[in-house]
């Protein structure tokens, strides 16, 4: 074998571990839930193996499901909407501070570090019938007994933003950082007030990173089902957990191919439609 | 806004991010019976109850093995890949990384179920075996997004005089490349660990019956109640996740300043 050939063949060598792992534990099981669901699920046995489009009708005409499939959506637009709100302003600091800089980015990343399940429980010691508000207020003589403040839309809601505001605070400081400085002070100095410069400089300017931030938001929001399990009442399910009580608790595996399949093409076609018009390197950016 | 108006905008906003975490150490040491407030004194009962804790300690068990093969597994492939990506020139290179972090693009839900459903078809059901699997293809990403951000500021000459001084390219690998290669491939490491410790959406489809991992443990004691038990152990896993990269990055800056780097 010459050496260039072996050159050649050298990073299909390196790369074939990872690329068969992705293939055989990805892309070929994600061929596989289409495949099964057309299948049907038998009363007992297994399931049976055929075209049936019944899934897919139930999956797409089932009132029920479609119900959940748009709360899940405003969860997540609200969500993002919130996130943005809080890691606008804190993202715009971090990248004009001058000293702590460093520790406020260290801090920044903290939260990636500190599990998923646990930021999600912390709030029933805070918002819990004997969490940290309840007591307070009943100390200060405000009410007699505790109030129900968890197991809402609004307590899910608030754990998904405390969850995804580190994605979106991450995104905004990575676009405002690459922005130069000269631009806004060029502005002030041909007339403009802070505010202008900022909202016809900078702020257009950090967009990339707002929807990069908006977009990571919005796809973890809306894929999660853990943060209705624990922060969320019996009225409170999102699509994911339709999913997870198709296959674990009915163990509709049919069922459940559909509505995953049904999930992935809806956050997929979000995905496709930013990639058109922003591209993915801005989000690469950001988790790299 | 004034620019004071934003440092307080900004200080809530850590407040909010790092306060109900702290609340969760807190409680960790209340003597109190319920773990609620008021706080009533310091103990350490929280933990000694942990340590005694049976389903506990398997699960601690059970998340270091699996979070340990998961790095040592997704290391491997990630560095290999992201060797062949840095230092070939590969046709197809976007399509090739798009590819390999797919997984990170993918719902983790619709993963799991569909991981969880071929797997199973193939005569692999809920076992280690899948749950290893699940969290080797799903810190695969991770990793190499990590290294690949590493190993490009490494340079390549190091190498190239290695190789003209009469060294195997193995030779240069294991004595030139690898060592200077280290602080990736233990932050690449570190972060699959890291991961695969904190994992929930993806292990609660693919674990068996009866095995739990930390939260999966965590998981199913909040039903019931919170306890402080929980923040006990809530407590060990910040403990675990936040400390060791942070250790991590100690040594390695310590390492750094020995060399004169």
């Amino acid at each position: 074998m010459s050496v260039e050939a072996r050159e050649r063949r050298q990073p299909w060598i390196l790369l074939s571990p990872a690329l068969g792992a992705v293939a055989l534990l990805l892309l070929i099981p994600l061929l596989f839930i289409v495949v099964y669901s057309f299948w049907l699920r038998s009363a007992v046995g297994p399931d049976t193996v055929g075209f049936h489009l019944d899934n897919w009708q139930r999956a797409l005409t089932d009132p029920f499901y479609r119900y959940i499939l748009l709360n899940t959506l405003k969860i997540a637009a609200i969500t993002t909407f919130f996130c943005a709100l809080l890691g606008y302003p804190a993202a715009y600091f971090i990248t004009r501070s001058s000293g702590n800089k460093l520790i406020l980015l260290l801090l920044l990343m903290l939260p990636f570090w500190i599990s998923y399940i646990i930021r999600t429980m912390s709030w029933i010691n805070i918002l819990g019938s004997s969490g940290a508000l309840n007591t307070t207020l009943i100390s200060m003589g405000v009410i007699s007994s505790p109030i129900q403040m968890l197991y809402n839309e609004a307590t899910v809601i608030l754990g998904l933003v405390h969850f995804l505001l580190p994605f979106m605070v991450l995104n905004i400081y990575v676009s405002l950082d690459g922005i130069d400085t000269n631009l806004e002070d060029a502005a002030t100095s041909l007339g403009a007030t802070r505010w202008q410069a900022f909202t016809q400089v900078t702020l257009p300017l950090s967009l990339p990173g707002l929807a990069a931030g908006g977009l990571l938001c919005f796809v973890l929001g809306a894929g999660t089902y853990i943060t209705p399990l624990i922060l969320g009442g019996p009225r409170d399910a999102m699509f994911a957990n339709l999913v997870f009580e198709a296959i674990i608790t009915q163990l509709n595996w049919p069922m459940g191919s559909a509505l995953s399949l049904l999930l992935l093409l809806v956050l997929g076609a979000l995905v496709a439609i930013y990639n058109r018009f922003l591209g993915m390197s801005q989000l690469t950016k950001g988790l790299g | 806004m004034g620019w004071a108006a934003i440092r307080a905008y900004t200080i809530l906003v850590y407040l909010f991010m790092f306060l109900p975490v702290a609340v969760v150490v807190l409680l960790s040491f209340n003597q109190n019976q319920f773990g609620s407030f008021p706080m009533t004194g310091f103990s350490l009962r929280w933990f000694e109850a942990l340590w005694n804790n049976d389903a506990v300690m398997r699960a601690f068990r059970t998340s270091l093995i699996l979070g340990l093969l998961t790095a040592l597994i997704s290391t491997t492939l990630g560095v290999l890949a992201s060797l062949a990506l840095v230092r070939y020139r590969v046709p197809g290179k976007n399509l090739i990384t798009t590819i390999l972090i797919a997984p990170i693009l993918v719902p983790e839900v619709v993963l799991a179920v569909a991981l969880l459903l071929f797997l199973n078809w193939l005569g692999i059901g809920k076992s280690f075996a899948l749950l290893l699997a699940g969290h080797v293809i799903f810190t695969l990403p991770f990793v190499i997004l990590v290294v690949q951000a590493r190993l490009v500021s490494i340079r390549r000459d190091v190498e190239e005089a290695a190789l003209s001084l009469g060294a195997s390219p193995v030779q240069t690998f294991f004595s030139v490349t690898l060592p200077l290669l280290m602080p990736a491939v233990a932050a690449g490491a570190l972060f699959a660990f890291t991961i695969s410790f904190d994992d929930i959406t993806g292990t609660l489809f693919w674990k068996p019956g009866g095995v739990e991992t930390v939260p999966t443990q965590i998981f199913s004691m909040l039903r019931d109640s919170i306890s402080p038990e929980i923040n006990a152990l809530g407590s060990v896993m910040i403990v675990i996740t936040v400390g060791l990269p942070l250790l991590g990055a100690a040594i390695a800056r310590r390492l750094a300043i020995k060399r004169g780097m």
